[in-house]
């Protein structure tokens, strides 16, 4: 369990995440929406101790982040972020194996192998895997990312952004994956979404932002309802029921 | 799976990077104690007269074989050095003199000449490790004030900081007439590299295995500081570790021979087209490479003018620079 308590962050006057608190359950997937500038990166920056918070708390499994040693942090819970530019020239097997680097501190022993092998088999990488990060397309490359955070193999992993320039096959290709993270291996899965109709499709759970504070939270049947996206994104659409998932149609 | 081909496949094989670096390095070693031997055999001395303890077998001992193993220290660390430096700064076109670190050193150097003459040279040292120490974290502090860091604008940072620290130092400089020790700090010459005089160069290889040990802390680091405080490593730990390692082995090596400027610049960019950057892996090579050039450019050095010499640290700044052009130029996607 994620607890979040007041957590307040502000540049200059402005607070970007102005006292949010929330609780996120263990296990499933939950998507954060809100339009741009509502705090959602922030706050999985803050949850995930990249970023100091200047004021409240953030217990993970009742380890507060702020205070837990870091290699300690690093085996409950991992960060995707979005813009993974890294200097160091890396094969995709070298990146995935530094996804064990809280455990072994880069002395990979016979377990940490097997868990590479497979993390990068699992994410289809396998052919690619002496390839260098900048010999891969777009989408391989998200995949070898998310493969990383496979094989740091916490309870709780979140996702900034994961679909951000990916084309329609691999967007749906990496949300399926991180959806098999929850279902497959009982991960608790947190993502950053800005398609709304992922976020219908895929989650458990939905939490809307709004000026950088908590507006909304619920099931998918809770939230995909055109009052409710009227009032987070002030944006008039109709929501149509397709089989079972709730498709909103913003365009027009 | 049916993936779009990348743009540019470097390296078509799939073959596993690490024989790739063992082949690498079982081509470099014979090649580096080659141009080892060659070293100790060039010179203006004869070492015909008699090698069992005649002039010869002194010549050998008092001044080819230090030169020899001075030029593989300081080659060795500071193409480390170099590595490091890039990983910190995130970018590949820093190294200790492209940062403001050598100059740095070269100012801690004429302070305590003024101010301590008579401080043994591994004092002198020391200060100049702090005074680059300061100078490598200004840099890096200003770096992290630049919003948009381009690629080439990290570098530029770097000179002009260098620069300024250079100009003071050597208006200093003037005023009490040490020009001359100033040219000797930043451009290595080993011609006067005898027993006795190189040994400081020593805690440069240390340094060097300090690095090696703690090679996949600086690789974690080159993966930026999102991703390394991901996996638990003490960011700013890590950061003031390869700055100590850096600061240390560039002013051991300008208080001994002279900086060599661009090696550490060079060597780790050869050796990441080819295999990669993961340090616990490619250090050795990273090593083995920056011993070999310095070994090489020292050769020509000496063989061009014979019998007078060309500095090393002129033979290496004009490759360097023409290297480090051609670097900058075909820059391929992962320098971007």
């Amino acid at each position: 369990m994620i607890e979040i308590r007041d957590v307040t962050k502000s540049y200059g006057s402005s607070a970007v995440v102005d006292r949010v608190s929330m609780t996120l359950p263990a296990g499933g997937l939950t998507s954060i929406i809100g339009p741009n500038g509502a705090g959602k990166s922030t706050l999985l920056s803050i949850v995930s101790r990249l970023m100091p918070m200047d004021g409240g708390q953030v217990l993970v499994d009742g380890l507060d982040v702020s205070t837990t040693a870091g290699d300690v942090l690093a085996r409950r819970l991992s960060i995707m972020r979005q813009d993974n530019h890294i200097t160091a020239r890396l094969s995709v097997r070298d990146l995935v194996s530094f996804g064990r680097y809280p455990y072994s501190k880069g002395r990979l022993t016979a377990d940490d192998v097997e868990h590479i092998a497979r993390s990068i088999t699992y994410v289809g990488l396998g052919a690619f895997e002496h390839r260098f990060l900048d010999e891969l397309s777009g989408g391989q490359r998200q995949r070898a990312f998310i493969a990383m955070v496979l094989c740091q193999d916490t309870d709780y992993m979140l996702f900034d952004e994961p679909l951000n320039n990916l084309d329609m096959k691999h967007a749906v290709e990496t949300m399926k994956l991180l959806r098999r993270l929850a279902d497959d291996f009982g991960k608790t899965v947190v993502v950053v979404l800005h398609d709304i109709n992922f976020a219908s499709t895929y989650s458990d759970r939905i939490v809307a932002m709004r000026d950088g504070r908590l507006a909304f939270e619920g099931t998918p049947e809770d939230m995909i309802e055109p009052a409710r996206l009227q009032a987070i994104f002030d944006v008039d659409c109709r929501v149509h029921a397709v089989g079972d998932t709730r498709l909103v149609n913003y365009f027009e | 799976m049916a993936t779009s081909r990348p743009r540019k496949a470097i390296h078509r094989s799939t073959g596993a990077r690490k024989d790739r670096t063992m082949k690498s390095l079982l081509i470099a070693v014979p090649v580096i104690l080659l141009l080892a031997v060659v070293s100790v055999l060039t010179g203006v001395g004869s070492l015909a007269s008699g090698l069992d303890g005649g002039r010869g077998w002194l010549l050998i001992v008092e001044s080819r074989v230090p030169r020899t193993l001075a030029l593989m220290l300081a080659g060795t660390g500071l193409a480390v050095a170099g590595t490091i430096m890039q990983m910190l700064a995130r970018n590949r076109f820093v190294e200790p003199s492209t940062a403001g670190t050598a100059e740095s050193a070269a100012l801690g150097m004429l302070m305590t000449m003024i101010f301590a003459p008579t401080l043994p040279v591994a004092g002198k040292m020391a200060v100049a490790a702090l005074t680059a120490l300061a100078g490598t974290a200004l840099f890096l502090k200003i770096l992290r004030q630049i919003p948009l860091r381009s690629v080439l604008m990290v570098p530029l940072v770097g000179i002009m900081l260098g620069g300024v620290i250079s100009a003071v130092t050597t208006f200093v400089a003037y005023r009490y007439d040490m020009m001359q020790s100033m040219g000797t700090w930043m451009s290595g010459d080993f011609s006067g590299v005898l027993r006795g005089r190189y040994e400081l160069l020593w805690i440069a290889f240390a340094l060097t295995l300090i690095a090696y040990v703690t090679a996949a802390r600086f690789t974690v680091i080159g993966m930026g500081e999102d991703i390394a405080r991901n996996v638990g490593l003490d960011y700013n730990k890590v950061v003031t570790l390869g700055l100590c390692i850096v600061s240390m082995v560039t002013a051991t090596v300008v208080a001994t021979v002279g900086m060599v400027p661009f090696l550490g610049l060079i060597v780790p960019n050869i050796i990441s087209l080819v295999v990669g950057d993961n340090l616990r892996r490619t250090l050795p090579l990273i090593a083995a490479t920056g011993a070999g050039l310095v070994l090489a450019c020292d050769i020509v050095g000496r063989m061009i003018i014979a019998p007078y010499e060309i500095p090393v640290g002129t033979v290496m700044g004009v490759i360097g620079s023409v290297v480090f052009l051609y670097l900058l130029l075909s820059r391929r996607t992962h320098a971007s």
